[in-house]
């Protein structure tokens, strides 16, 4: 099945030619009445303008949060979770709009986005409604007569800056947690993908009282500085690459505040010999367990960029994976047949290329793909790239870099000494796959992987209730879990005394 | 085209602190990007370069008012460009080892807080071997 494009008749998704900042429950025109164009991947023509916001615009949304936190933050947690309820049947209930738009605006298949990115998205506001009823406070008993007692508190207003690969599910893991825990935020979406989110607030802004959700699109170096170094948020939450999350670190310094960073991955995927001891259905979702690097066509912080065959079974293995990645069908990313999309933007595209001759440079063997993908016809122009693999070892650039596109490295191992010792020589930390029959292995190479995530025998599942988040350069916090609850509160220590007698000290 | 002296009378590139200095500088530019250095520092002032990597918009060189990014005993200076230092992580460096960076400018928005090339366009590194 084939989706209309958004706007064209037919189409699931309606299109404003002109989209406003969403600040205190309303569209907000940006103070200097600057718009910027945004483009679709696909066709690389515009979908739409949105808000070219400044630093003005940023201290509105600041205003319209200040104000709505004190409500907000009282309100009890059986309240803020039918709000996060609501939110979820809302998505549900418009769960293809959302996937069509999501998908058309960042150029990932609506497959992905009709069965994973969306359904995902309710998923987490309900997964944190239920969260935060279950949140219990601790008493601690100091003595018979001495107690602590120890409270949750919101933060206050946080800012929360959002990638362009997950334009709803990643708004979603942040929006959720801290609305939870009783703050208000200011969201500045990735500069590449600020229109489905927008479409988001649409379905749900009127579910939140004015002022607790609050998004503000706009180029990076002018509103995510002016967001991240403002001393009127009490946290802020950041995914994407280092040199912003160290910037956001040291702006976090400069005002005492605590970050949850997520800064990406050069995960590694780790086939054991015995994957092939039997032509089962298991050895089948192994081989398709490699083949996820091309899932959201690789624009993922986690994608299994690295995959590690034990030498032995190299050749064989290769063989049912090369097959299967040369049956990834590149197109249209509003057909449901369609496996991988275009690339995110024409700088992506570029950068993925440049990533393949540097690993033909340094001696790597093209093993598949290597090019733009040649999709014709009105997709002429758009942003594809052909599923790739390069063979090399994992001193090569293509093995320590994040070329975040459809590019597998791929290098063999002797044995589990070697699988772990390849695995971990990254800078990065935050995922990692297992394959193997043998479940004592699995555990022992599965804690021995330096990731915040090790998927064994499986791999690209972000179910909430499992934490998330990254070792060594990769970040700080884990997301996805009740403890996210956590990084968006304060604790309030009451510690109370029931004796009536005095100290005696003075 | 605005010779280089022009430029620096439109904004003096001061030193910023922090990154050991290799001994090869490892950076260099094309005519384009220098130009685009120039206008910038026209209007912004002194300005530093720093090698992202990572998720999302990793790669890309980002680039800042002079003095906004800390650096410290963990960077390292690649050279400069029109008198802008450029940095880059030590470890990152190590893992990279490229021969040699050339920053160049490209059609499309600046990744992450960096400043823009001029009017759509984004600072890129391209790599010589």
């Amino acid at each position: 099945m084939r989706y209309a494009q958004p706007g064209q008749p037919g189409s699931v998704v309606s299109v404003s030619p002109r989209y406003e900042n969403f600040i205190d429950g309303k569209w907000v025109s940006p103070a200097q009445g600057q718009y910027m164009t945004n483009l679709a991947p696909a066709t690389a023509t515009p979908i739409c303008e949105v808000a070219k916001s400044t630093p003005e615009d940023v201290e509105t949304a600041l205003d319209a949060a200040h104000h709505a936190k004190d409500d907000w933050g009282q309100a009890s947690p059986a309240e803020r979770a039918k709000v996060l309820t609501a939110i979820a049947d809302a998505i549900d209930a418009h769960r293809d709009m959302l996937a069509v738009a999501e998908s058309w605006e960042n150029g990932k298949p609506v497959r992905e986005t009709l069965a994973a990115d969306i359904p995902l998205a309710a998923d987490h506001f309900r997964y944190f409604a239920a969260a935060v009823r279950a949140q219990e406070t601790k008493i601690t008993e100091i003595d018979a007569k001495t107690i602590a007692y120890h409270f949750h508190e919101p933060l206050g207003v946080v800012g929360q800056i959002i990638p362009f690969n997950f334009p709803i599910l990643m708004a979603a893991w942040k929006i959720a947690p801290a609305l939870a825990a009783g703050n208000c935020t200011v969201i500045k979406p990735a500069s590449a993908t600020p229109w489905s989110i927008l479409k988001l607030a649409e379905v749900i802004g009127h579910l939140v009282p004015p002022g607790v959700l609050n998004i503000v699109t706009g180029p990076g170096g002018e509103i995510g500085r002016a967001l991240a170094a403002n001393p009127r948020i009490a946290k802020v939450a950041f995914t994407g690459e280092t040199v912003t999350g160290r910037l956001i670190m040291q702006y976090a310094a400069q005002n005492i505040i605590p970050v949850t960073l997520e800064l990406g991955g050069k995960s590694p995927n780790i086939f054991f010999s015995d994957v092939m001891a039997a032509d089962d259905a298991f050895l089948d979702k192994a081989v398709e367990g490699l083949v996820l690097y091309a899932f959201n066509k690789g624009e993922v912080c986690t994608c299994p960029s690295r995959a590690l065959v034990q030498e032995d079974i190299y050749e064989a293995f290769m063989e049912r994976a090369l097959a299967r990645i040369a049956q990834i069908k590149v197109g249209d990313p509003l057909d449901t047949e369609t496996m991988m999309g275009p690339q995110n933007s024409a700088q992506q595209l570029a950068k993925i290329s440049s990533y393949v001759d540097i690993g033909l440079a340094e001696g790597a063997t093209l093993l598949a793909g290597g090019h733009r993908a040649a999709v014709g016809g009105e997709f002429a122009d758009g942003y594809f790239f052909e599923p790739t693999v390069l063979r090399g070892h994992n001193k090569m650039r293509v093995f320590q870099e994040e070329i975040f596109g459809p590019v597998l490295a791929v290098t063999t191992f002797k044995d589990e000494a070697e699988a772990l010792a390849i695995a971990n020589d990254t800078l990065y930390g935050l995922g990692g796959g297992v394959w193997t029959r043998d479940g004592s292995r699995a555990f022992r190479v599965g804690r021995g992987i330096q990731a915040g995530r090790v998927w064994v025998n499986c791999y690209h599942q972000y179910p909430a209730g499992a934490a998330f988040g990254g070792y060594k350069v990769s970040g700080i916090g884990r997301e996805t879990h009740q403890m996210m609850l956590e990084h968006y509160s304060q604790t309030k220590n009451l510690l109370v005394s029931y004796d009536e007698n005095p100290l005696g000290f003075f | 085209m605005i010779s280089q002296e022009a430029a620096e009378r439109g904004g003096r590139q001061v030193a910023v602190r922090g990154g050991r200095p290799l001994a090869r500088r490892r950076v260099i530019a094309t005519e384009a990007a220098r130009q685009a250095v120039y206008r910038l520092r026209a209007v912004r002032g002194p300005l530093m370069f720093v090698q992202s990597a990572g998720c999302c918009g990793g790669s890309a060189p980002m680039c800042f008012p002079a003095g906004e990014y800390l650096t410290g005993p963990g960077d390292i200076l690649l050279g400069r460009i029109a008198g802008c230092p450029f940095y880059m992580d030590a470890r990152q460096y190590r893992a990279w080892h490229p021969e040699l960076l050339v920053l160049d400018v490209e059609a499309g928005m600046p990744e992450g807080f960096s400043l823009a090339a001029g009017e759509g366009l984004h600072f890129v590194t391209r790599t010589q071997a």
